[in-house]
């Protein structure tokens, strides 16, 4: 297998692991909104989804049908060229994460698209990116609702990201690498969710706030803002949104895995499950802690949102990232 | 702190009760493909029985319909005669038609009935595209002579099987016109008898 890709051009062995990839996420994020409905159904005490195919596996190719047959409006007050290419924002820097997570390892990284030394701090960048997309197309649809969710996703996401970044930098500090396969390699002995709890614990939080998902949804607040930012949106420029929306999850559900819980390294001394099963296991119980949070608890008030953010995760993190740098210095 | 505290504790809470849930059994009933089990007496749709020889028990004496609170039957009595023998009687029904868009499913015309002919089965899949579909006449109600006789419906502890007489499967033959009509029939019918009571 190296040895081919040895030979072949390296610009033809990304393009292809980038279709692997693309393909690989794209059925995953299918699923993983059949899976969302699903669990959550179980846990209303209803069936969920079952009527196309058994259990229900066919309602993505059915929702994506009706989505491509919808009617795709333009609001008139829109600012057309923004209105448009937001959607595409939102899904290029949702999958641009994807390109440098490492599934697996074989030591020659066959399985990421690019190893990149500086990988938690790219998948930082491209999540940053996203709420240019959330808040361009509430600035975009020229009308009030979009635009109430999208003032509040830029103010959200940027209270959230500082916390979120300031949790992951104990892990960074402990690992001495930003790169994401080192950082995996140096839990070789023990999972970071150990020594740095606390960092875990504030970055599934603010990760759930910066992927707008409940109880952390107000930039959606289907119950106040009808849609948030995505109201006037429809069809599959809608699609879009969701399938970015729906590919954030994955990915903060893999950096978890990837800085808390050791990647693709084996549970209990299980060295004969490939590695890839174990980080897909992993991320799909992130996934799982997600559907779980979203019907536990209802949606936070806006300003508690805000004073939780700043008052007690920012600070919260800083002392955990002092304590570890302190640790760091101080020990033998 | 001891405030915040107790919400880590009431989260947790909540996280149980819904992981709870997760493996619960759900209520559901597939509606379609697995049906409820009715009371043993449920009240759906009517049927008209017949006697052990054939014969309709109905003999047209409208009683049912004055009684209906919804004014959804309409009796047409009409006499026997050797050529036309429908009953055992002098009278039996040349028509006989239930709405069952006003139809309550109170039951009473079973109570009114002297001769035990009108009953309601279990039967409640009913649904159709047109309103004139829910004017049942004889060709549907009434039972097949080979459907047998049946407990009449004050003897029944356990109900009518549901397997009993054919009503719901048929198609109507009334057509629009006369199923407006049927209902209109009855309440100027009724607005008669109270006429003439009055």
């Amino acid at each position: 297998m190296n040895d081919v890709l040895g030979v072949l051009p390296w610009w033809v062995v990304v393009v292809v692991k980038s279709a692997i990839v693309l393909a690989v996420v794209i059925t995953t994020f299918a699923y993983s909104m059949l899976f969302e409905r699903k669990v959550m159904a179980w846990m209303q005490l209803r069936p969920g989804p079952n009527r196309t195919g058994p259990w229900g596996m066919l309602q993505p190719a059915a929702d994506a049908v009706k989505m491509m047959f919808k009617e795709d409006l333009t609001p008139l007050t829109a600012d057309r060229f923004v209105y448009r290419l937001a959607p595409f924002l939102s899904l290029l820097a949702a999958m641009g994460a994807f390109a440098i997570i490492p599934f697996s390892e074989d030591g020659q990284g066959l399985w990421s698209v690019g190893d990149v030394n500086a990988g938690i701090l790219f998948i930082f960048a491209c999540t940053s990116i996203g709420i240019y997309g959330i808040s361009l197309a509430g600035w975009a649809s020229g009308s009030k609702f979009p635009l109430l969710g999208s003032v509040r996703a830029t103010a959200q996401m940027i209270s959230y990201e500082l916390a979120m970044t300031m949790s992951v930098v104990g892990v960074l500090v402990l690992a001495g690498t930003t790169s994401l396969a080192g950082i995996v390699h140096a839990q070789h002995k023990v999972w970071y969710v150990v020594p740095q709890f606390l960092g875990f614990v504030i970055y599934i939080i603010t990760a759930v706030a910066e992927t707008n998902r409940a109880p952390f949804d107000l930039v959606e607040a289907e119950t106040e803002l009808v849609g948030g930012f995505h109201t006037e949106y429809s069809g599959l420029r809608f699609g879009l949104f969701f399938i970015a929306e729906y590919l954030n999850m994955i990915t903060v559900a893999c950096i978890a895995t990837l800085l808390f819980f050791g990647g693709w390294g084996p549970l209990f001394g299980l060295v004969a499950v490939p590695g890839l099963v174990w980080f897909l296991l992993k991320a799909a119980g992130f996934l799982f802690l997600y559907i779980w949070l979203r019907t536990t608890l209802p949606r936070f008030r806006y300003d508690r949102l805000m004073a939780f953010g700043w008052k007690v995760l920012l600070p919260l993190a800083t002392l955990n990232l002092v304590a570890t740098a302190a640790y760091i210095a101080l020990a033998p | 702190m001891r405030k915040s505290l107790f919400n880590i504790a009431a989260l947790l809470t909540g996280f149980r009760t819904t992981f709870g849930y997760f493996f619960a059994k759900q209520p559901t009933i597939a509606y379609p493909d697995v049906k409820k089990q009715h009371a043993p007496r449920f009240h759906g749709l009517h049927e008209l029985r017949r006697y052990a020889d054939g014969q309709e028990r109905c003999i047209g004496c409208e009683l049912c319909s004055i009684a209906c609170p919804a004014n959804a039957i309409t009796v047409i009595g009409g006499e026997n005669t050797p050529e036309l023998r429908r009953s055992p009687g002098e009278r039996g029904a040349a028509s006989y038609e239930i709405d069952e868009l006003r139809c309550i499913f109170c039951g009473m015309c079973e109570e009114a009935c002297p001769t035990d002919a009108i009953v309601l089965t279990p039967r409640f899949e009913m649904a159709d595209y047109r309103r004139s579909g829910f004017v049942y006449a004889k060709d549907r109600l009434l039972v097949p002579p080979e459907a047998g006789v049946g407990e009449a419906p004050n003897e029944r502890p356990n109900g009518i099987p549901s397997d009993l007489g054919f009503v719901a499967k048929k198609k109507s033959t009334v057509d629009i016109q006369t199923g407006y009509s049927a209902t209109h029939r009855g309440t100027i019918l009724k607005t008669q008898r109270r006429g003439l009571a009055g």
